[in-house]
């Protein structure tokens, strides 16, 4: 039981949890606290440290929209945009309520009545905005896994292939999303043409950018694991005669599996990163919008406002990362 | 791991290796001496310099049920012999043929033991066997069959104790000991054994060698083992074949090991013919095919 709660701990990444499991059931206290002084203490301080310099520092700075604000105006800033989102709930609930009530009326007085039903047009909150990110970066991020990973097989398999495209790879690469977005913008709007679009154009604009960016890793990562199997693996499959298909199904892919997860992992974090700056240049919606607002909206909050989001999108970031971390170490075989 | 442990299948007889009075026996003995014919193999292997003729003309009969090692230093060759003869390599000149029939592709038929156990890490023990039985007796046995004839590979190497485990969880002993069972199980007309136990400390590799010999006296298998262990060698062959030096390495010598089964190696250690065999596979390994860098 304990062992099996230390193996869940440590496979989910949470090894100061360790020490703690380790302590409520006695198991040499000493060490135990010692443990967990490293692990949980020292970060607590370093952050501790932290606050305090950015709130002394940040006193010292004055800008334009006011003083920079401290850790302080920073959570009460959260705090009103939480509240504000619970404001524009009720506000949505209302609305609806209101117009189900109209249209039960309408009816009654006549059956046949046609009857309408509006969405709600209120402003994105800021948490909508992080849903919407979220759900961008997940489309563009799994688009490009579906490209990459295939491909990043055939290139494992095939040299030649690798060698053909390897060059298109390296300048691909590192080209910045910002520099894609127009081109990106330019395509959707002239190819992505239909009366009863089925996603908004801006979010097919700023996923496909994040597809353009997160490509890469994934692919090289795959290609890179395909080719590097053990030759006695592939061997073991020639000598029990697999086919191609399964050869590649059964030894090739659980084989690079390891890889091609670092691969997805590095993907998803660029591809985080790259939605901030898209959303914020191309005014698409999503909490790189959500800066931009802030910035142009230029009120003493703003700055508090954008911080905010700036620890969000850190956040988010990391629960990103350590989910495709235990994902890659449950997959992981050595 | 209880070497009396239950490992009773047919016992074979093992009529190639007995004198035979009959007439009759021998030409049936004429067939069977030729079971496996490794005939003038050569190979080159492509390099800037041009090609480099790794091997040249190996040529080598195998009896049915004959155990034989290959033994020379490193680099000369023994691995490429025994790829060749698994398929897994194409010869340049010559070639393999098996009960009659040529063989140049890679087939359950020839199984192979790698030196590195290759088992499959992300398959449990018992994956990893039936991943080669499902696929060499597909439309041959039904699935209870299949079950029980990994089972009862698996029991041939006392490994029964760890279906569900993974690669990772047992020893590198167990982990060879599963390679064995895996190709054991594909019912091979040749096993071929690529320094099985190199990798293994002396007391497991002493282990697995005895289990291997109790193995063959029950099923009577063609083996072919590459060694770099003259007392390993000496103590499970047959025919102990030396190679010379590469590049175009050869067979160089042919030794046949008369020693009586079942051989138990205590005893052995101190039996006059044992070791002399021993000297003889030592004199020509550090005399005449002395490495010279």
């Amino acid at each position: 039981m304990k062992n099996k709660l230390i193996r869940l701990l440590e496979t989910a990444g949470f090894s100061w949890g360790v020490p703690i499991v380790k302590l409520v059931s006695g198991d040499n206290p000493k060490a135990q606290v010692n443990d967990i002084f490293h692990l949980l203490g020292l970060p607590f301080i370093a952050i501790l440290i932290f606050l305090v310099l950015w709130g002394t520092l940040a006193t010292q700075v004055k800008t334009s929209l006011g003083q920079l604000p401290g850790p302080g105006q920073v959570w009460e800033q959260s705090r009103t945009l939480y509240a504000e989102h619970k404001e524009e709930r009720l506000k949505e609930d209302a609305f609806y309520e209101r117009q189900e009530k109209r249209n039960e009326k309408k009816l009654q007085k006549n059956p046949d009545a046609t009857v309408k039903t509006r969405p709600y047009t209120g402003k994105a909150t800021f948490f909508d905005q992080v849903f919407t990110s979220i759900y961008t970066v997940f489309t563009g991020f799994f688009l490009a896994s579906i490209i990459a990973v295939p491909l990043g097989i055939a290139c494992g398999l095939s040299e030649k292939l690798y060698t053909a495209i390897g060059p298109l790879i390296q300048i691909f690469k590192p080209v910045s999303p910002l520099a894609w977005l127009p081109i990106v913008t330019m395509v959707v709007s002239a190819v992505y043409v239909s009366d009863d679009p089925m996603f908004d154009k801006s979010f097919v604009n700023s996923a496909i950018t994040v597809t353009l960016c997160s490509l890469w890793p994934t692919l090289i990562n795959t290609a890179m694991g395909v080719s590097s199997i053990d030759k006695d693996l592939i061997n073991v499959g020639r000598v029990i005669r697999l086919n191609w298909t399964a050869q590649v199904l059964k030894i090739a892919l659980p084989a690079s599996l390891p890889h091609i997860f670092t691969g997805l992992r590095i993907s998803l974090g660029i591809g985080w990163m790259v939605l901030i700056a898209a959303e914020m240049l191309a005014q698409n919606p999503g909490l790189g919008k959500f800066v931009w607002d802030e910035f142009q909206n230029g009120s003493s909050n703003s700055l508090g406002r954008i911080m905010v989001a700036v620890f969000t999108i850190g956040l988010i970031g990391f629960i990103l990362d350590w989910m495709m971390l235990t994902l890659q170490k449950l997959v992981s075989h050595d | 791991m209880t070497p009396s442990a239950q490992v009773s299948v047919l016992n074979a007889p093992t009529s190639t290796k007995q004198p035979q009075d009959e007439p009759q026996a021998e030409a049936r003995d004429l067939a069977a001496e030729n079971y496996l014919d490794i005939s003038h193999i050569s190979i080159d292997f492509p390099t800037k310099s041009g090609p480099f003729r790794a091997l040249d003309k190996v040529n080598l009969k195998i009896a049915k049920g004959e155990f034989i090692s290959l033994i020379g230093h490193s680099g000369c060759g023994k691995s490429t012999v025994l790829n060749i003869v698994a398929g897994l390599y194409k010869a340049t000149e010559g070639g393999v043929v098996l009960e009659g029939k040529e063989v140049d592709e890679p087939g359950p038929d020839r199984a192979v033991v790698f030196q590195n156990h290759s088992l499959l890490p992300w398959l449990t023990v018992y994956q990893n066997v039936e991943i080669a039985v499902k696929q060499t007796f597909k439309g041959i046995k039904s699935k209870s069959e299949m079950d029980e004839w990994i089972r009862h590979n698996l029991e041939l190497v006392h490994m029964s104790h760890a279906l569900d485990k993974r690669p990772a969880e047992i020893s590198g002993g167990m982990k060879q000991r599963v390679g064995i069972a895996r190709a054991l199980a594909m019912q091979p007309k040749v096993l071929l054994m690529d320094e099985p136990f190199g990798a293994l400390d002396a007391l497991t590799r002493a282990h697995l060698q005895d289990s291997l010999m109790e193995i063959q006296a029950d099923l009577n298998n063609t083996v072919i083992m590459i060694t770099h262990d003259v007392d390993e060698a000496v103590l499970l062959s047959d025919r102990i074949v030396m190679m010379t030096n590469g590049p175009e390495a050869t067979v160089g010598e042919v030794l046949k090991v008369g020693l009586e089964r079942p051989r138990n190696r205590v005893e052995l250690a101190d039996n006059k013919e044992y070791n002399h065999y021993r000297h003889e596979v030592l004199s020509y390994l550090y005399e005449k095919q002395r490495k010279t860098n």
